[in-house]
């Protein structure tokens, strides 16, 4: 990613490598701490003293439960003959695991997140610039334009997005017939692509000012004499945007994609919504419903969620890792 | 309503602080008068009506003079959300059900959360009623619940329709008739195709109608149970569905048809002949009413019992309804159950029927002259719900009906030779704890 335009003027020194906004950490973390002065080391109680209660009630509701679901796991056990328990170890992990359904569940759910995240982040980054760019006087009434679809419930929108594609009440197949393949009797639930359409259509209208939110944000911190001077040495938009501005924007970006990508792989409401499952959209949040909420098969369920839990903490490692998303970087700013 | 009396006015000075304080207060006092304020009041958890089981729960509490009070609150919408509330709350001992408006196909799976009807409740509250609700009330041979409205699917048609396909409707008509007929008169019939409960009501009155079931031993544990489905009723049933599914004669939104989209199908021009619930006569002839129908279309309705299967069997309506249960946890169940005897009076009966179109399943409440002019079919329910099978009364309900739900649906993807048999695997390695659902 190094720069082909030369250096701005302003920060010779600036490596590529770091956005401004990531800070270096080079000494290591024990010599450190016996650096710290007592302001800091006065900060950092009183940090602990304001975050603290939060945290403790934060692993008090998070924490218990995904070890009573860990633990639950190991049962065969039905809500409605609690007399029947009955220890199977990892017997229910074997089932789901040996199960085709839970690998076409976990494909859509892929295929859900990878085209709803792709999809939102042009959008969502093309929305930011708009509103980066937009002038003052309508800025207001721009942001909250956009931000209108990320305020409604999800389960309302997912009704509004039913009724209008739905065979009886909707007026898509009316309006849209001029298009091929649609015309009066296009029954968009009863087959799974354009079920699925629908149901990302949703999911997309609804988390694109999401991510257009987070993309604003880091284009704010995007140094203005960076672009100016890409602009003095002649460089096109294009060069603009992609040498200088995203470059800087990486970690905005990153955090933007991890967020979303967690939310979208645990999709429930507009699938629950809008076909139940039904004809091959069904989700793993959905199958996890299904075994422990429909079923009552608290174990089995409980496997379902451990598994769920599991895949969403390795699209985290993936994201942090792999892409080196610096959480904290892109609050600090400099 | 406290809340809204107790919202601060907004005076200007006051502080928020204050404004705060007295919603809480507020809050608090309706959390306060919610639970138990006194020890005779009685919560019945009912489903969505059109308002008739809140005016019995009123017109009983009025009748009791001070011995209890019944307070109603709302269940779900559909019947499958009102289970897993219920078994949720069952299953965690919640003393506040009381009473409780339950779907027959759940109940043996409840039946041992609820508190035993004792013998005399039992002999007062099943004289006159009709065999498909006892049916549905009882688990292994013992009335464990209360029948109190009793639901079943009638044929309706277009006489139009059918006169100009030649049928002859005095007599019962077979499934095969209808699909002829629809084919020659280019018209489209009302069924339900939608992966839902529906598609499971459907499966069991074609199966019951040609003499099999779903489910042959329905008391056994759940790695023992055995299906019904390899048989001939079985492959007669999927001949059936898959014939008016890859023929197109349930219209072009079948596979996503409830009760209620296949009654829009059925009042549009390409309607013919359906087989629903009888909520679709007081919604048709409120239609006319409001104007959006015309009353040709009302004139041009007729009813008979649902479609044989077999030309020489009478056929097995579907059965639901709702039955009254008791929860073992609750604190007052003497009191619940002389509640549950004034809710499901003749006379309340009749009157449910008459506002909100659920039928009695007390035959006697069938004489009252009020039913005959606003159900002019009330007759043929009657008859239909002596009839009518329930479906498998299993513990297991939930997987066996959701299992066929997802292969018996949509109905053009149904082979009557690759269905039952994959369909009955399928549910088989569900409850031994093999697959998912």
């Amino acid at each position: 990613m190094t720069s082909a335009i030369p250096a701005p003027p302003a920060e010779p020194t600036s490596s590529p490598e770091n956005t401004p906004s990531v800070k270096t950490r080079s000494t290591p973390e024990k010599k450190a701490r016996r650096q710290y002065s007592d302001r800091v080391r006065a900060e950092r109680r009183l940090g602990w003293l304001l975050a603290g209660p939060a945290f403790i009630v934060m692993l008090l509701v998070t924490l218990y439960p995904i070890l009573q679901a860990a633990f639950e796991s190991l049962f065969q056990f039905r809500l409605t003959t609690p007399d029947e328990r009955e220890f199977v170890g990892l017997g229910n992990y074997a089932v789901i695991l040996t199960d085709s359904v839970w690998w076409r569940d976990l494909g859509t759910t892929l295929l859900i997140t990878i085209v709803t995240v792709a999809v939102e982040l042009v959008l969502g980054f093309a929305l930011a610039l708009v509103m980066d760019k937009a002038l003052k006087s309508i800025k207001g009434v721009l942001r909250t334009a956009i931000l209108v679809p990320y305020g409604i419930i999800t389960v309302v929108s997912a009704f509004a997005w039913f009724y209008a594609f739905d065979i009886n009440s909707g007026y898509v197949n009316s309006w849209f017939d001029w298009l091929p393949g649609i015309d009066e009797n296009t029954n968009w639930f009863a087959q799974t692509g354009t079920a699925l359409f629908v149901i990302m259509a949703s999911e997309i209208w609804k988390t694109t000012p999401f991510i257009s939110l987070l993309l604003l944000a880091g284009l704010a911190q995007v140094p203005g004499e960076l672009t100016e001077a890409a602009k003095v040495d002649g460089a096109t938009w294009w060069e603009q945007m992609s040498r200088v501005i995203i470059p800087n924007m990486k970690a905005a970006i990153m955090v933007a994609v991890l967020f979303r990508a967690l939310d979208a792989f645990r999709i429930f409401d507009n699938v629950f919504i809008m076909t139940n499952g039904a004809y091959g959209t069904e989700v793993l949040s959905l199958l996890a419903y299904r075994q422990s909420i429909s079923r009552l098969e608290i174990g089995l369920g409980s496997a379902v969620s451990v598994l769920l839990f599991l895949c969403v903490l390795i699209i985290s490692f993936i994201a942090i890792r792999l892409f080196k998303v610096d959480l904290a970087g892109t609050q600090g700013g400099k | 309503m406290p809340t809204s009396r107790r919202t601060p006015n907004p005076v200007k000075n006051r502080p928020r602080a204050a404004a705060l304080a007295s919603i809480l207060m507020g809050t608090l006092l309706v959390t306060g008068c919610g639970s138990g304020e006194s020890e005779n009041t009685l919560t019945w958890y009912i489903n969505p009506d059109a308002g008739g089981q809140a005016a019995i729960a009123e017109r009983c509490t009025t009748e009791a003079d001070g011995r209890y009070r019944i307070e109603t609150s709302l269940l779900p919408s559909d019947a499958a959300s009102q289970r897993e509330q219920l078994a949720r709350r069952l299953a965690a001992g919640d003393s506040s059900l009381d009473i409780m408006s339950l779907d027959p196909p759940f109940v043996p799976e409840l039946a041992g959360f609820l508190a035993p009807v004792p013998g005399d409740v039992a002999e007062a509250t099943t004289e006159n009623v009709v065999e498909g609700a006892l049916a549905g009330a009882t688990w292994k041979d013992e009335l464990v619940t209360v029948p109190f409205w009793a639901n079943t699917q009638i044929l309706w048609y277009r006489k139009s329709v059918a006169e100009a396909a030649g049928m002859d409707m005095t007599k019962p008509v077979t499934w095969d008739q209808l699909i002829e007929a629809a084919e020659t008169q280019d018209k489209e019939l009302g069924v339900q195709g939608t992966q839902a409960e529906s598609m499971t009501v459907w499966v069991n009155a074609l199966i019951e109608s040609a003499g099999g079931s779903i489910v042959t031993n329905p008391e056994a544990p759940s790695n023992e149970i055995e299906l019904g489905l390899v048989s001939d009723a079985g492959r007669e049933a999927a001949r059936i569905i898959s014939t008016i599914g890859d023929e197109n004669l349930g219209g072009p939104g079948l596979a996503t048809q409830n009760e209620n989209a296949s009654l829009d199908l059925f009042q549009s021009d390409s309607g013919s002949f359906m087989v629903n619930y009888p909520f679709v006569w007081p919604a048709t002839v409120g239609a006319v009413e409001s104007g959006t129908l015309d009353q040709a279309l009302v004139d041009d309705i007729g009813w008979g019992v649902f479609p044989r299967v077999l030309d020489d069997e009478a056929a097995a309506p579907p059965l639901g309804g709702i039955n009254l249960g008791v929860g073992a946890e609750s604190d007052n169940p003497e009191l619940a159950y002389e509640a549950v005897q004034c809710i499901v009076s003749v006379e309340n009966q009749a009157e449910y029927f008459v506002t909100n179109g659920n039928p009695p399943s007390n035959t006697e409440a069938y004489e009252d002259p009020r039913i005959e002019e606003s159900f002019p079919m009330a007759p043929v329910i009657r008859d239909s719900l002596q009839d009518a099978a329930p479906r498998p009364q299993t513990p297991f309900y939930n997987e066996v009906s959701t299992g066929i739900q997802q292969l018996w649906a949509p109905p053009g993807a149904v082979n009557p030779d690759t269905t039952p048999e994959e369909s009955s695997d399928f549910i088989t390695a569900v409850l031994r704890g093999e697959r998912l659902l």
